[in-house]
């Protein structure tokens, strides 16, 4: 018989992915999500806080899940972060996304890329072209078959976490995955 | 997500009542919309996914159904189409797409009320409404997988695009990312 709900992560987190935090930690933490989903901005503080508390022996991943037809900026935000990651900036475009979902027009894309000094008409350009919406697709493909059904969705070494999206229970749950 | 309290009334007899593997799919023709009529038997020659759900609007479904519309492309690559099934009559699915700009199905379960939920063993007696219950039927028209999820629990794709991948050709599977 095939596991009634099939919760682990199929694809593991590796260096195709954004990764933040040391070379090797014994706890990661991977989220799926949407730059357009109201409850992935709410969680993007709760990974700060989390990033701030036990940043220096954890690692964060972020996968884009971009839920298109529901976000129509979603994708182009998801392949924006992509582009600003070409040249480097992929963390801090990430934060700006965030950090202003209902401004995810290409002007306001490209004035992101500018804010963060890169270049952001080869930027627009490459989103244009779709030059990473293979990438994003990859992404979305294998939070389907990981158990990802809507966002944010988050894992702990390679387990879905569903228990209550704060900062104590996320903590302990991480705490429990790491062995600290 | 789900309610904890309610957890153990969420799971029902149905899970062990939905049409397993190997049964035959019951026919049905409903309404797709309020002047056109789906019959399974439509389908024949490829695999159908069937997507019972409770009701248009909740906000599960809402997100089970947003999913399934995303991944549409997903499931026409594996060669399989798509329909959802609630006791909802016509005109409030066809608002229900309208809003959700959904692009498969919705049939209306309406009347005799949840018929076919009953006939494929996914219906809700005491409240009127069918499980979140998943059937991927094949080409030849045979249960080839179901699942009941626990009804405030969106079951996601994981294991219908398993079930699909296992329908494949065997040349071809490899080729299907």
């Amino acid at each position: 018989m095939r596991p009634e709900l099939l919760e682990r992560l199929t694809v593991p987190v590796s260096k195709r992915d954004h990764i933040l935090g040391p070379a090797d930690t014994s706890a990661i933490l991977l989220e799926y999500g949407d730059y357009e989903c109201p409850a992935c901005g709410a969680a993007h503080p709760l990974v700060k806080a989390i990033l701030e508390s036990v940043g220096d022996r954890l690692r964060f991943a972020f996968r884009h899940f971009p839920l298109s037809n529901v976000h129509p900026h979603a994708e182009r935000a998801a392949e924006a972060a992509e582009a600003a990651g070409a040249q480097g900036g992929f963390w801090e475009m990430h934060d700006l996304l965030f950090e202003n979902q209902d401004a995810l027009d290409y002007d306001d894309l490209a004035e992101y890329a500018a804010m963060l000094g890169l270049d952001a008409s080869r930027l627009i350009r490459e989103i244009m072209a779709n030059a990473y919406a293979g990438r994003v697709r990859e992404d979305f493909s294998s939070g389907l078959r990981s158990g990802v059904n809507g966002t944010p969705t988050f894992f702990i070494n390679g387990v879905r976490y569903d228990g209550p999206r704060a900062l104590e229970p996320m903590l302990a749950a991480l705490a429990y995955a790491g062995g600290w | 997500m789900s309610n904890e309290t309610n957890y153990d009334q969420m799971y029902s007899q149905s899970r062990r009542t939905a049409l397993p593997s190997g049964t035959e799919a019951p026919d049905f023709s409903l309404r797709s919309t309020p002047d056109q009529w789906l019959s399974l038997s439509e389908f024949r020659g490829q695999p159908l996914i069937i997507a019972f759900y409770p009701a248009d609007w909740s906000p599960v479904c809402g997100d089970q159904m947003a999913l399934y519309n995303e991944i549409l492309p997903e499931f026409q690559k594996l060669g399989a189409k798509l329909v959802g099934i609630s006791v909802d009559g016509a005109w409030c699915h066809a608002a229900f797409a309208k809003d959700r700009k959904l692009h498969f199905p919705l049939l209306a379960d309406f009347e005799p009320k949840g018929a076919v939920a009953r006939s494929y063993g996914a219906y809700r007696e005491k409240d009127g409404v069918s499980e979140r219950a998943l059937f991927v039927i094949n080409a030849d028209g045979l249960v080839h997988w179901s699942y009941v999820s626990p009804v405030g629990v969106n079951p996601g794709a994981a294991g219908i695009l398993s079930a699909l991948e296992e329908l494949q050709p065997k040349k071809e599977a490899a080729a299907v990312s």
